[in-house]
């Protein structure tokens, strides 16, 4: 037994980061064009989280790039091709899939990573390089303010929990929050930071604040804890999967207060895994897919044809990253990474899919979020 | 609040002690740390909701199919990535330990592909019986946890204990070669005992699916390790050990969060257990051997 306890201590750091490497990566590459005449032709890199634990967001981001793509080039304005490569959630492979594109495959700009915490890593070096890079799911605090090269179009949280958690004060009269959020991930620790910053703006009582991390499939001893403070509201700063299973355990739980989320909460998903425990969360959205618009019922229609399911604020996002991309460089009328930058500065009223969208003088979202509460199961406008 | 909290504890602690005893009956036996465990658990919960969700079907039968998936799965693992290593000359110690490690990677990727990287509902019904016992909500899941978790580990003590198959791999465990002398099929003794370790796995990956409402492809890694950990902190290869640290473990973790920060849950846990093998280094119920 000793020998083998021994043999066994020596080698579970060995077996530990040989299990962490594990994630893998599918990757596809571009091809690259002849230039087509009178038109721009471009390519454009994108840095996506396709495998691994998030691979669900990369999947609905490259899916709404697609799409786009697809209908850019059709057009015939543009002609755009996308280089697609896998960051598998992890800095340092978003920082070499990012010297890829900018090095070897010199691509006009870069849509992504999906993440606050890899666009950290990777957005200073493409500032850098003066390549233009736009976020698409980038959501944390300070991003587009890390280069003048540095855009999102993704609804910060700073613009949206506060939106959301005003309306819910305003309707259920709350008083008392209990906070719970992720606290491994820059994302929601970010909107966490929103969250509390509201809260004490807004004179509520903070009764506990409870962490957990991600993957973790057992929030029965958090929720109990916050059950018996009887908070008016939960403020929980998660991702949907995570999210949809705590919603899913506080309603067994008995806890029936209003969930206020972030953006990543923000999901059909949560309605899928949840069912009719999802009802009674509140997210403020720039994307709303029920919304009386031609262009959103299209792409609503179009993107389920293509890919069999609802598209999220992820695809959605996504979708209108790549049109305005295309707008800029329509407008710069060549593929010159600086004139793209100028012209993408210059976005002023886009009607897109999420609505009307400028960007401020940093590169950050300039518009207005919608509220929505699931009821009965579906998303509908919180008044 | 506080028995609410007992209860979660006990049912977390169930989980990670059925979990622990299938790692726990294969290194008692091969003396192999099989790392592929947790990925079988994962893919036990899958059946799981692949049974009740996708077919519909009866719970009877979610926890018949996952067992089968499971043992088949045991078998193959045994057949293709332990056997072949055993016995031969020049074969490294940490051999089978890796080559278990491959199996884990192969089986998560795998998960990921069949069955998609987001989280899946276990819809059941019996998962949603509940009783009030005043403003205290007991989940019927949660009671039948604790009960299997129990059942398998006096099962197993006494089948290991009483039984002619049990002696066989006792003795097995023991010396292989003297065992095979003796007239014992140590390949057969082998094979059943990671059938049946993975079969216990997959039970307790439905059991997770059932309780918690959450199957994810990357389940099997942390619930693996902590597995782990807790047969270090039992005494390895000991049945006893492995459901006693399970509870210690699940409810350190849950009164982690009633009386401290949640943020610390796992730090504090393991930090625990560290404590406990300075100054027990065989484990709670491991025995002293004089090397």
């Amino acid at each position: 037994m000793r020998k083998h306890f021994r043999r066994f201590a020596q080698f579970t750091a060995l077996s530990s980061l040989v299990l962490l490497s594990a994630c893998g990566g599918a990757q596809s590459s571009g091809e690259k064009d002849a230039n087509g005449a009178g038109k721009v032709t471009a390519d454009i890199g994108v840095i996506s989280y396709i495998s691994g634990p998030g691979a669900a967001y990369g999947e609905a981001i490259t899916n709404g790039l697609k799409l786009a793509n697809e209908e850019i080039n059709k057009k015939g304005e543009v002609e755009i091709n996308l280089v697609i490569e896998d960051s598998a959630g992890k800095q340092d492979q978003a920082l070499t899939a990012a010297q890829k594109l900018m090095n070897s495959k010199n691509v006009t700009a870069i849509i992504g990573p999906t993440l606050s915490t890899e666009m950290n890593v990777v957005g200073p070096e493409a500032d850098l390089n003066g390549v233009p890079i736009m976020g698409t799911s980038t959501t944390a605090e300070g991003i587009p303010q890390i280069g003048e090269y540095v855009f999102r179009n993704s609804l910060p949280e700073a613009l949206a929990i506060p939106a959301s958690i005003d309306k819910a004060i305003e309707k259920y009269d709350a008083k008392k929050v209990a906070i719970l959020y992720g606290n491994d991930d820059v994302f929601t620790k970010s909107g966490f930071d929103t969250m509390k910053k509201a809260a004490e703006e807004k004179g509520l009582e903070i009764l506990t604040i409870e962490t957990f991390q991600k993957g973790q499939s057992d929030y029965n001893a958090q929720l109990t804890k916050i059950k018996s403070l009887k908070p008016d509201l939960i403020l929980a700063s998660a991702l949907y999967n995570e999210g949809a299973v705590i919603m899913d355990q506080a309603r067994k739980m008995g806890i029936d207060v209003p969930f206020v989320g972030g953006n990543g909460f923000n999901s059909p998903e949560v309605i899928k895994i949840a069912g009719d425990a999802a009802n009674g969360l509140i997210v403020a959205t720039p994307w709303y897919g029920d919304k009386d618009d031609q262009k959103v019922q299209d792409f609503v229609k179009k993107y389920e044809e293509k890919y069999g399911k609802k598209p999220d604020q992820f695809a959605a996002q996504a979708y209108d990253a790549l049109y305005i991309l295309a707008e800029a460089l329509k407008n710069a009328g060549d593929a010159d990474r600086d004139a793209v930058r100028d012209a993408l500065a210059e976005t002023k009223d886009f009607q897109g899919i999420l609505g009307s969208f400028s960007f401020d003088k940093d590169g950050d979202v300039v518009m207005e979020p919608t509220v929505l509460v699931i009821d009965e199961g579906k998303f509908t406008v919180f008044e | 609040m506080l028995i609410e909290q007992l209860i979660n504890g006990i049912t977390l602690g169930s989980i990670y002690a059925i979990v622990a005893l299938g790692f726990t009956l294969v290194f008692g036996v091969l003396g192999i740390i099989n790392m592929a465990h947790g990925e079988i658990f994962m893919f036990g919960a899958f059946i799981g909701v692949i049974v009740t969700s996708t077919f519909k079907g009866p719970l009877w039968l979610a926890f018949a199919a996952a067992i089968l998936v499971t043992g088949i799965m045991g078998y193959l693992l045994e057949r293709f990535a332990l056997r072949p290593l055993r016995n031969k000359q020049g074969v490294s110690h940490l051999a089978p330990l890796i080559s278990t490690i491959g199996v884990s990677i192969l089986l998560e990727n795998l998960s990921h592909h069949l069955f998609g990287a987001g989280n899946h509902p276990f819809n059941n019904t019996f998962a949603e019986i509940s009783f009030q016992i005043g403003s205290i909500t007991v989940y019927l899941v949660q009671i039948v946890i604790f009960m299997i978790s129990v059942i398998l580990m006096y099962t197993l003590s006494y089948w290991l204990g009483k039984t002619k198959a049990g002696k066989a791999l006792r003795a097995t465990a023991e010396n292989l070669e003297t065992a095979s002398l003796l007239g014992v099929d140590t390949k057969k003794t082998i094979t059943m005992t990671v059938i049946i370790a993975s079969a216990m796995g997959g039970i307790a990956g439905i059991l997770v699916g059932m309780a918690f409402n959450s199957v994810t492809p990357q389940m099997g890694l942390s619930i693996g390790l902590k597995g782990l950990a807790i047969i270090i902190l039992g005494g390895m290869g000991n049945v006893k050990g492995a459901m006693a640290g399970g509870l210690i473990l699940g409810l350190a973790e849950t009164f982690i969060v009633v009386y401290g920060n949640s943020g610390y849950r796992d730090a504090i846990a393991f930090a625990a257990i560290i404590v406990i093998l300075l100054v027990r280094p065989q484990g709670l119920f491991g025995q002293k051997i004089s090397a």
